[in-house]
């Protein structure tokens, strides 16, 4: 009895937190659902342009004219129109992983704040904790594109699945201990009155941006700390040099790309689809921690934001630029010393206010 | 709880009753499987009731004539009634599974003995959960380890297992003894054996308590398989039947946990480095055991080192929690214990499912091999489903519930709190977040390989290739099973909000503090189950998006594309050991390896090979010379041994007139 009382009131004060932002009661209007929808609608439409943005800067530094900016768009629909064709070792799994991947990011999109500078511009689905679920979510979408690598049998397929899984292991503590450092950095500044004791990504973000001076003067080291791992958790997690290279599946580099390589039509477009907005979320989160925009003007907020997300990804066609792919045994190096920054700068975090 | 003590009842009798039907394998089954299922459904409700109730507890006393004046006494509070649901649950289902496992052994075996033993084992673990008497505790935790060694040992004519069971039996009885000497020190510091009531406070000293806990955490600590305490999980788990298996790795290793919870209350207030033990242990057997367990080639194996990481898991939590008892903190403590004991839950229903999926592809194929199997997906897709379900549980991947008490314990160690206290204590905190996120990745991989390498891709051998489906009765448990885990998952706000008595018997707050808490973190859980469910929908209508496209297109099917390559065969598939060859390298050093390379030689060589084993740090490098010094100092007393019985007369006489002279010297 006392079950059937229980539940239903509080999935229904949750359906009312999953509305309001990161817990903090606001009205609701549809205005406001409106409003809290653009950053969203923004993921959905621009992040396959951050893929076409990337090319198109190493097109320019090597020389050349490169494929059109919107390139990314037109294969999606390429591929979206296309039949497909299936291995027979496969099962309902191989079909499974890419919904899962889109979905898992969909579901990112909606916890990742964009340019909000108060409680009311919070990411749609935030709550406090949102950090350690968001961490968990892409290890949802991991498990299941791997799990649909190994699905076919092929021994490319499978040696991709064993790196990914591999780097994961360690950019996951890596951008995990980078989240905690920041949320315990920036809850200093603020006094928390519900949700567990923990600040949301949103919250984050908007004590951030309201003293954005302060706080980068009193926690410069510790954020650098924590941007520097981000960037390397962004490369690694999205499989871009000098971890993967993302333009071959050839010998040497297989790590991403071979695991989806026998995906065709939807499917593929699908992972495709992920694969930006992965980029896109992760860039949300660096940009929200370097430039905290905060305008007094939500619109300029969000147009700023948009601005540095591409910005990240035309650092990351810089990148791609001048540097070669690590050597594999390199690579794990690479990861472990950004878990370690990642890992300092919680430790700073928790010593300078043990200090004194 | 008269109603618990009668499905103790029922389950004795169908012991009795499956031991004198013994000749008739039909009746027998039916008699011991069919009692341990009633008696299960039968405890269930009342157990369900205890676990929603807020006190009085009622209790059962009775006298017995046993020394110090100890009384039978049983008692089911809500701690005995959240461990209590899992033993029923899981021991329930099991025993439907084993009744089709064991019967394929009508043959060559007495199908009597195991289910004899099982249902002892399985009254004994409630009887253990309700009593409130260290000596009627003893009994029954006695009466537990043996009848779980008998099961262990079922099929003894297969090389290993008798030694497994032998290292079991030492195991456990080398923990006995540190819980004998545990409960004596305790009675003499209480005055009684009877531990029905809390305790008057500082009644001991912070010294004696310490001790203590030394005495509990290595006497409990050995049944629940925390390292270096582990050494009998790997070994045992894997011999057993496999619903005997479930039984052992989800719900016995969980008394030893309950135990810890249970005497915590008797120690008084905990000591600082309590805590920092349990952390360090727990990190120490979250991380080496996620490592060894992806290391394992044997399936049954990789779920045991499995196993000893999610006690680990548990310790942290409790960890945090003792610390927030010690530094008076009621968030850190509410969420370090609740977080701690979601887990035991969670963990029971996912490990469950999992050894009987790893018993349903034994069963199947006749190997628990991994580097055999392959494709199983088609020949079992319920098992499939079933394991897939576990594996993403036990990987603490949301939607399901392995990801809602791990929550919980990051939560803890995220708090606000933490730091403004002091150093000592975020240290710990610190330790927390990262050895959680490590062991997060490391769970992931074996559980990649534990899936993908048994059941997706080809065959690679004929075993695999042949696998028969696994019988009704064999898959219906484990898809009951997966049901709870998301059922778990998406209610874990439900089961976190009853622990309020719990909990404020473990931190000593005061109920409404707790309870202030618990709302807080029930709410947060909620709020993922929310999400969780927004997930769900979801990947359906992305489904269906890709149904839609795809309708009346052209959908082909073809071989996977191996790079031109045009005959390849299962044999070309990645293996386990090289799915996770990357980490094991990385990390040699805590997980040592023994490598066979016989090269190629010559310009036509005519064999190589490459063989590696991992073996345990702790056995290898700990216990292996430890016992050889022990066998060592007692080959010294070799002399007092030639087999002549006058001289044993001898012995005995020489003995009881020594003792006689001690005994009349003591008069005097």
């Amino acid at each position: 009895m006392k079950m059937e009382m229980c539940v239903p009131s509080s999935w229904i004060s949750s359906c009312g937190g999953l509305l309001a932002a990161g817990g903090a009661a606001s009205e609701l209007t549809w205005s406001r659902i409106a409003v809290q929808c653009v950053p969203t609608m923004l993921a959905l439409a621009l992040s396959p342009l951050m893929l076409g943005i990337i090319n198109r800067t190493k097109a320019v530094m090597a020389g050349r004219q490169g494929p059109p900016m919107f390139q990314p768009y037109y294969d999606l629909a390429k591929l979206l129109g296309k039949g497909a064709v299936y291995s027979r070792t496969t099962t309902w799994i191989f079909r499974a992983g890419p919904i899962v991947g889109l979905a898992v990011m969909l579901m990112a999109t909606l916890l990742v704040p964009l340019g909000g500078s108060s409680d009311e511009d919070a990411a749609p689905l935030g709550f406090g904790g949102d950090l350690i679920l968001l961490a968990y979510l892409l290890g949802l979408a991991r498990f299941f594109m791997v799990a649909a690598a190994l699905d076919t049998g092929s021994a490319f397929c499978g040696m991709g699945a064993s790196r990914e899984v591999f780097y994961s292991a360690l950019a996951e503590p890596a951008l995990l201990m980078g989240l905690a450092a920041t949320e315990r950095a920036i809850g200093r500044y603020y006094v928390l009155d519900h949700s567990g004791g923990m600040l949301s990504l949103s919250e984050i973000h908007v004590v951030l941006s309201n003293d954005a001076g302060t706080i980068w003067a009193q926690g410069a080291l510790i954020l650098a700390l924590v941007a520097v791992s981000l960037v390397v958790v962004l490369l690694s997690e999205n499989s871009r040099i000098p971890i993967d290279d993302p333009k071959t599946h050839l010998e040497l580099t297989m790590i991403h790309e071979v695991m989806v390589l026998d995906h065709g039509g939807p499917d593929l477009a699908f992972i495709l689809y992920a694969k930006a907005l992965k980029l896109w979320v992760l860039s949300a989160l660096l940009v929200g921690l370097v430039v905290p925009a905060n305008t007094g003007s939500l619109g300029l907020n969000i147009a700023i934001t948009v601005l540095a997300i591409f910005g990240v990804a035309f650092l990351v066609g810089m990148i791609e630029s001048v540097m070669a792919r690590l050597r594999l045994p390199r690579v794990p190096q690479l990861l472990v010393a950004a878990m370690a920054l990642a890992g300092l700068a919680l430790v700073l975090e928790y010593r300078e206010v043990a200090a004194p | 709880m008269n109603q618990v003590l009668m499905s103790v009842g029922i389950l004795l009798a169908g012991a009795v009753l499956a031991l004198l039907t013994s000749k008739l394998p039909r009746i027998c089954t039916f008699l011991g499987a069919g009692s341990a299922v009633a008696a299960c459904a039968f405890g269930v409700l009342p157990a369900w009731n205890a676990f929603n109730s807020v006190g009085p507890y009622e209790s059962q006393r009775w006298n017995w004539s046993m020394p110090e004046g100890a009384d039978f006494i049983v008692q089911l509070d809500v701690l005995s009634a959240l461990f209590l649901l899992p033993v029923l649950f899981v021991s329930g289902l099991s025993a439907i599974y084993g009744s089709q496992y064991l019967f394929a052994a009508r043959y060559h075996k007495q199908l009597g003995p195991p289910w004899f033993f099982y249902n002892s084992m399985v009254a004994s673990m409630i009887l253990v959960l309700l009593a409130r008497n260290a000596v009627l505790f003893l009994i029954a935790w006695e009466v537990m380890s043996l009848a779980a060694f008998f099961l262990i040992t079922f099929e003894d004519e297969k090389p290993g297992v008798l030694e497994a069971g032998r290292i079991f039996l030492i195991a456990t009885h080398l923990g006995t003894a540190f819980l004998l000497v545990f409960f004596i020190l305790l009675g003499q510091r209480l005055g009684s054996l009877n531990f029905d009531k809390a305790p008057p406070d500082g009644i001991m000293s912070s010294a004696t308590s310490s001790l203590l806990f030394v005495l509990m955490l290595v006497g409990f600590g050995t049944k629940a398989g925390l390292m270096p305490f582990h050494v009998w999980l790997p070994e045992a788990h894997p011999v057993a039947p496999s619903h005997v298996s479930a039984v052992l790795s989800a719900v016995m290793i969980k008394t030893g946990i309950y135990g810890l919870l249970r005497f915590l209350a008797f120690l008084g207030p905990p000591s600082e480095w309590w805590a920092w033990v349990l952390i360090v242990l727990g990190l120490v057997s979250g991380i080496l055991g996620a490592l060894c367990a992806l290391a394992q080639r044997d399936l049954k194996r990789l779920l045991a080192y499995s196993s000893v990481d999610n006690i680990g898991i548990i310790a942290l939590g409790m960890g945090i929690g003792l610390l927030g008892v010690q530094t008076r903190n009621a968030a850190l403590s509410v969420l370090g214990f609740g977080g701690a004991l979601l887990h035991v839950v969670n963990h029971s229903l996912f490990k469950g499912l999992l050894f009987l999926g790893a018993g349903a592809v034994q069963t199947a194929t006749g190997t628990r091999d991994m580097e055999k199997l392959g494709g199983l997906l088609k020949k079992m897709p319920r098992t499939a489903l079933g394991f897939l379900v576990g594996a993403l549980a036990i990987s603490g991947l949301p939607p399901l519930n392995g990801f809602m008490g791990e929550f919980l314990i990051y939560l803890a160690a995220f708090r606000e709190e933490i730091r403004l206290t002091n150093p000592m204590v975020s240290v710990p905190a610190l330790i927390v977040i990262a050895s959680l996120a490590m062991i997060g990745g490391l769970a992931m991989l074996c559980f990649v390989k534990a899936y993908c390498i048994v059941f997706l891709g080809e065959p690679r051998t004929q075993l695999a290739q042949e696998a028969k489906t696994p019988g009704f009765f064999m898959w219906v448990p484990q898809l009951v099973l997966a049901l709870a885990c998301l059922l778990t998952g998406m209610f874990a706000s439900r089961v976190l909000g009853t622990l309020g008595p719990v909990l404020t018997s473990l931190t000593k707050f005061e109920s409404d503090v707790v309870q202030g808490e618990l709302q807080e973190a029930a709410g947060l859980l909620s709020h993922i189950a929310m999400l969780s469910a927004a997930l769900l929908a979801m990947i359906a209508v992305l489904g269906l998006f890709r149904w839609f496209l795809l309708m009346g297109r052209e959908v082909g099917s073809t071989n996977t594309w191996a790079c031109g390559f045009s005959a390849p065969t299962p044999r070309l598939q990645y293996t386990g050991s090289s799915l996770v060859q990357p980490v094991t390298s990385l990390l040699a050093m805590l997980l040592p390896m023994r490598t066979n390379l016989n090269p190629p030689q010559g310009y036509f060589p005519q064999s190589a090979s490459l063989s590696t084993e991992t073996f345990d740090f702790w056995q290898e490098r700990l216990y292996k010379p430890v016992f050889a010094l022990i066998g060592w100092a007692l080959s010294k007393l070799r002399w007092l041994q030639h087999g002549l019985t006058h001289l044993y007369v001898l012995y005995i006489a020489v003995t009881v007139l020594v003792l006689l002279i001690w005994f009349l010297g003591m008069r005097a």
